[in-house]
């Protein structure tokens, strides 16, 4: 099995706030990122499919395919757009790396149908980020 | 939020720079030399360490976390950082007295000390000694990876 990665790049805002809590459970729990008027970062995003090279063309699949489902499916929902109020998806959710990181897998598993989505992982800084697996396919005791 | 099959880790970076040398009390001299070569110069070096801790669990609802950074932040601080960082492992960690700080040990004594993280589980931790040479460990159990 071949693992194939691709990466892009977006930049996004949001906040942290969940209405069910007070103010000060808010700050409490989400500290700056709860700020009123909201913040942004440039996230990467790595793509990661899993399968075997077809013998006539060497590919997994084609990554301009790919190319184009994550420019579809990702950068038109996302890039340059406040994750709380323009994304659908994550409506009701704190956009957090690990809820993020979930709602583009659901956007692209069904997408991908050349090999199989085996990890989406998201960068909101260098030091920060979120793995999304199927279960069971990580390879870490989940 | 509910089952829906998927699993996700959270990932964190930290750095630190720290001196080490490698040698062991249980070899010569000679021997010492041989094995570890330029990591045995007996003044010690140091390195910008980059480590990177893996976790795991449900993702609360509430937070949209898995566990809140300021509480990782401030836990791998505590038990890892406020030891490590602008030191020596060899003198200053007490783990390192009698064994080899080589990033494969290194290593296993951060994961000890992070498994004890109370909000979420410890899965792996890695570790970049240079940018071209990285250590990976996941506790004690079978490897594999898919």
């Amino acid at each position: 099995m071949i693992l194939l990665t691709r990466k892009i790049e977006f930049s996004a805002s949001h906040l942290y706030h969940n209405p069910n809590l007070s103010a000060e459970e808010n700050r409490r729990i989400f500290g700056k990122c709860n700020n009123p008027h909201g913040h942004g970062h440039n996230y990467t995003l790595e793509v990661t499919v899993a399968g075997e090279p077809d013998p006539v063309t060497g590919m997994v699949l084609d990554l301009k395919e790919l190319k184009e489902i994550l420019e579809r499916e990702v950068m038109q929902r996302m890039d340059h757009r406040h994750l709380n109020y323009e994304v659908p998806e994550l409506a009701g959710q704190i956009p957090t790396c690990e809820n993020i990181a979930q709602v583009i897998w659901k956007l692209l598993e069904p997408k991908i149908t050349q090999g199989r989505l085996h990890r989406v992982r998201l960068y909101e800084s260098p030091d920060l980020f979120a793995d999304c697996y199927r279960n069971g396919a990580s390879g870490a005791g989940n | 939020m509910k089952n829906d099959g998927l699993y996700v880790e959270l990932g964190r970076r930290y750095r630190f720079a720290a001196s080490h040398r490698l040698h062991t009390s249980q070899l010569t001299e000679a021997e010492n030399d041989r094995v570890f070569g330029k990591c045995n110069n007996p003044y010690g070096h140091g390195h910008n360490y980059v480590l990177e801790v893996s976790l795991s669990g449900k993702v609360d609802p509430a937070t949209g976390m898995i566990a809140n950074l300021a509480d990782l932040d401030a836990f791998v601080e505590r038990h890892v950082l406020n030891e490590f960082d602008h030191h020596s492992l060899n003198e200053d960690v007490a783990a390192f007295r009698e064994k080899v700080p080589t990033t494969e040990n290194l290593c296993i004594e951060i994961f000890r000390r992070l498994q004890k993280f109370p909000h979420a589980k410890l899965e792996r931790v890695r570790i970049q000694e240079t940018g071209n040479n990285s250590f990976e460990y996941a506790g004690n159990r079978e490897g594999h990876h898919s």
